[in-house]
């Protein structure tokens, strides 16, 4: 998928001017963040699950070759293929290859963000395969050529008109004239319109919340029931994934899934939570007769052993940015990229460089309420600050920034120069604004005085003061 | 208890009543105050630039400087965390200088929960009528747990009442140079915090981060709204007479 | 493609700072993976006996818009299927699943019922199957694919019903999962459902019927009486 971060600032610019995106995000913003607190209030464990959740991750990930080892095995017992993929074009080799293999015309695909990440349906496309979405958020944003704006809910940015007038514009066979006022009338025409490309389908190609190393199974995580129909129909189930989604144990899962619906959606527990293992066996009367595992590095292992290997445990519940405020504020298509919100603002620097997306690390306050409601505990605001690092390093700030940056330092290194210019500059502006006790406009603080006042000092430093005070006294 | 008071540069430079209100509730706390002439800053506008190299030299000048003392104490939830949580994983690779800074890092203390938790205060004799909003600074709620402590001594202030604000612990934009870097974003965060303010119908509202009440006084003043904004520390010492709230001349 | 693997795996622990893992670390895995233990199990269910786990089964499942209804014996249940498709005013045409199980079920007491044996196909409405276990701490149902049980049952028709024997019911999914490895090999696929399909993906606004069938009506069959006295707690 083609990056926008780098115009970050002028995406969040549109998003704040969007009014139909500003009421979505305040919906969205009344919505998850409540629901997954009444969730958590009825799971008296849910904290201590948060930490288990965290091991199980960190214990995985640092024995990762194990237990992708693991994996393949099990797989291959099952009768499924694994294959690796160290890059994006070799994923999407992988899956054309075994598209042409079956003489594949119409691929349906589950919601997966591994997909998305390498240009997948493009891809396909271009080489005479049907690529239908049919995660209704997925196949809306399809229809519109837009890219999804949320981990979970890639429709998020949009209201229920546009939806309407996106399916008036795309099923031409319909009747004009009826009625699509309603979401109800909405969902019952996706699904009518979905259902035959469902049974039409020669591959279907689904992500994976977790790969389980103990039996060579995938499971993933819907609540529509489309990622069951696209893996169940067609001859070949595609399991599109990455590395770090592996668990050891079924056991291992069974934790991790309870902190995956309660942080995602609210939800106990979703509709449909699937494991699949290898293709159908002898007797089944449906079910896929190929099941192949795609995994996919793409910078995943170079995340290993460093600052960022945390972002790793991501379980993909999209928690972070249910909670973030500048996500509330901006959208997720302003991160002009697959991952948006806090996970994102650390993972997309990783995947496609810190000099295309410098700014999604530093358009964060570190408010720290992501951090607060990661089911795995990732420390989203410390990796974003690993980012700062390496730009301030790498000398990627603007050079004004940096210069004003090292000044107040050097200053601030010696106290004496220190207090004598705070004593200097806020009698100076203590004074310029001692009539209104706060200034409309301020030379050099124009970022601030554009759409606030700024409070004048009360005109003597507190060391002054107190240093006055501290004389007074003893002179008594 | 001996007790070094860490100013914080934004209190320093705009609004000493703050320190002074912090002194008189420490005293009368049983705490002999004294304010370390060597200190500036806490370093957090290097460290969350990125600038360690500038952080960790402004973090041993405050380790230098606060030296001796019980505890060190901040009438700032974000200087504190810096102090608390962040000084140690700067030093994390530092080990000839860490075991000093964890210990630096223990004594260190945003004042309102200092004063609740580590001094046992559970009332003050202050007095102001008022129905007041509070708002959760993000740090000192998120790294330092500083939630119940100021709204258990402002129940105890004669006269005041507390309206809960809806987001109260949602980011009011601030952050440090991110309300510069990303303005756009900065006013959104302030000004539905604004909107939260005004739907409270308090005639004040309070928090213990002046960097959040800098933000917050300047969209309400931009917009002509009468609410008072002000340090919980100044309601709290009973100092509301001595100077006006943020923003408004004498 | 092996070059990949090996390339992958090789990074993964030049990351990692080490080579492969040595034997003794590999077999200490292994031995953790082979006794798959639980980790901490929430109270909610666990900590209930069994007719508690049945009521919380059946009160959790009717909160995602199951209905459920505990009949006393096998034999009530081809009258409830009829009774539930009149109410719902659905067509009497149904899919079971092939399952021996179902054949204790007097379906010849209701010869209005037309009933086909096998998977689903696109035009059926209404499907029958038994279940493997029903999840007493979400009310979630688990169901296996096999020769008897097709996976196309659980998601192409409108209308699910779902056979839940009493002494299915079990408190966690950890339970669910000591009983699927107790059964043999594992299945192709492991269906949790939790309710009817639904999306909130326009404006948060949960609709029922996603891709995914709109009802799930579920029959829980006490027969203990029949089963036995004392054969459960």
């Amino acid at each position: 998928m083609l990056a926008t971060s780098s115009t970050f600032e002028a995406n969040a610019r549109a998003g704040l001017a969007n009014p139909i995106l500003q009421r979505a995000l305040a919906l969205m913003q009344s919505g998850f963040p409540e629901r997954r607190r009444l969730a958590i209030e009825r799971l008296p464990e849910f904290e201590a699950l948060r930490d288990i959740g965290e091991s199980i991750k960190d214990h995985t990930l640092e024995h990762l070759d194990f237990y992708l080892e693991l994996f393949e095995a099990n797989v291959l017992a099952s009768g499924g293929q694994v294959h690796w993929a160290r890059t994006p074009d070799e994923a999407r080799a992988v899956v054309l290859q075994i598209c042409r293999s079956v003489d594949a015309k119409v691929v349906t695909k589950g919601k997966s963000m591994i997909a998305e990440e390498i240009g997948l349906n493009e891809y396909l496309e271009k080489n005479g395969i049907a690529a239908v979405e049919t995660d209704l958020g997925e196949y809306i944003i399809q229809l519109r050529h837009e890219p999804p704006s949320h981990l979970i809910a890639p429709a998020i940015h949009l209201m229920k008109e546009q939806v309407a007038d996106t399916f008036r514009a795309e099923h031409c066979s319909l009747d004009p004239a009826r009625s699509l006022a309603e979401a109800r009338q909405l969902c019952d025409e996706a699904r009518a319109v979905l259902r035959p490309r469902f049974l039409a389908a020669d591959v279907g190609i689904t992500g994976a919340n977790f790969l389980v190393a103990e039996t060579g199974s995938s499971i993933i995580v819907t609540n529509e029931g489309n990622g069951d129909l696209t893996q169940t129909l067609p001859r070949v189930h595609i399991v599109m994934t990455s590395l770090e989604k592996l668990v050891p144990t079924l056991e291992d899962a069974a934790t991790l899934l309870r902190l995956l619906a309660r942080s995602a959606t609210g939800q106990e527990f979703s509709a449909y939570t699937t494991m699949s293992t290898g293709p159908r066996r002898p007797g089944d009367l449906d079910g896929p007769e190929q099941y192949h595992v795609v995994l996919l590095d793409n910078g995943r292992s170079a995340l290993l052993g460093g600052e960022f290997q945390d972002v790793l445990r991501c379980i993909r519940c999209s928690a972070c940015m249910n909670h973030c405020p500048v996500y509330a504020a901006v959208g997720g298509h302003a991160y002009g990229w697959v991952y948006s919100g806090p996970m994102g603002a650390v993972l997309t620097p990783s995947l496609i460089g810190i000099a295309k997306a410098g700014h999604l690390p530093n358009a964060s306050t570190f408010c720290g309420r992501c951090e607060s409601v990661c089911p795995v505990k990732i420390p989203l605001p410390k990796m974003m600050r690993h980012w700062r690092e390496r730009q301030f390093a790498e000398k990627l700030y603007p050079p004004v920034y940096r210069a004003g940056l090292s000044l107040w330092a050097w200053v601030a290194r010696r106290p004496a120069l220190y207090h004598a210019t705070v004593e200097l500059f806020s009698r100076a502006l203590g004074w310029a604004g001692k009539d209104r006790g706060r200034f409309r406009s301020l030379p050099l603080a124009n970022g601030w005085t554009a759409v606030r006042d700024m409070p004048a000092p009360e005109g003597r430093s507190f060391h002054r003061l107190w240093a006055e005070r501290q004389k007074a006294g003893a002179r008594r | 208890m001996r007790v070094a008071l860490f100013v914080t540069c934004l209190v320093d430079f705009f609004r000493p009543t703050i320190g002074f209100a912090a002194v008189k509730l420490l005293e009368a706390a049983g705490c002999t105050v004294e304010v370390p002439r060597a200190q500036t800053c806490c370093g957090q506008p290097a460290y969350n630039s990125g600038d360690r190299a500038n952080a960790k030299a402004i973090a041993l000048q405050v380790l230098d400087a606060f030296e001796g003392y019980d505890h060190v104490v901040a009438p700032s939830g974000s200087c504190a965390g810096m102090i608390r949580v962040h000084y140690p994983e700067l030093f994390a690779d530092d080990p000839a200088v860490l075991p000093r800074v964890q210990h630096l890092a223990a004594r260190s203390w945003e004042l309102v929960s200092f004063l609740v938790d580590i001094c046992g205060m559970r009332k003050v004799s202050a007095r102001w009528d008022r129905e007041v909003a509070y708002h959760d600074a993000c740090s000192g709620l998120r790294e330092l747990g500083v939630r119940d402590q100021p709204r258990r001594l402002l129940a105890s202030v004669g006269g005041l009442s507390l309206n809960e604000l809806a987001g109260a612990e949602t980011c009011c934009g601030f952050g440090g140079t991110f309300c510069v870097k990303y303005p756009d974003i900065s006013d959104k965060m302030v000004s539905d915090k604004e909107a939260e303010i005004v739907k409270t119908r308090a005639a004040a509202v309070l928090a213990g981060d002046l960097g959040c009440l800098l933000n917050i006084a300047g969209k309400l003043h931009r917009h002509g709204r009468r609410i008072e904004v002000r340090h919980v520390a100044e309601v709290l010492a009973g100092m509301t007479e001595e100077t006006p709230p943020i923003g408004v001349r004498r | 493609m092996s070059k990949a693997r090996e390339q992958i795996l090789a990074g993964v622990r030049r990351s990692l700072k080490r080579g492969r893992l040595d034997a003794t670390r590999e077999t200490a895995l292994q031995e953790r993976v082979s006794a798959h233990q639980r980790n901490l199990v929430p109270a909610r269910a666990a900590s209930m006996d069994h007719a508690g786990r049945v009521d919380l089964f059946v009160a959790m499942a009717e909160e995602v818009q199951a209905t459920v209804v505990r009949v006393a014996s096998p034999a009530a249940v081809p009258e409830e299927v009829a009774r539930y498709l009149a109410a719902e005013n659905l067509a009497a045409d149904l899919v079971l699943a092939p399952d021996p199980g179902l054949d204790a079920f007097p379906w010849d007491a209701r010869p209005l019922l037309r009933i086909r044996r096998g998977r689903a196909e696109a035009g059926d409405t209404v499907s029958l199957t038994p279940c493997f276990a029903a999840i007493a701490e979400t009310g979630t149902l688990m169901l296996v694919s096999g020769a008897g049980t097709p996976t196309t049952l659980n998601f192409l028709p409108d209308t699910r019903i779902v056979v839940v024997n009493d002494r299915q019911v079990v408190a966690t999914y950890e339970d669910g999962w000591d009983r699927l490895r107790a059964a043999g090999a594992l299945p192709r696929a492991v269906n949790f459902i939790t309710g009817a399909s639904r999306t909130g993906d326009i404006e948060q606004r949960i609709e029922l019927g996603a891709h995914g069938p709109r009802r799930l009506h579920i029959i829980v069959v006490d027969d203990r009486q029949k089963a036995g006295d004392g054969e459960d707690e």
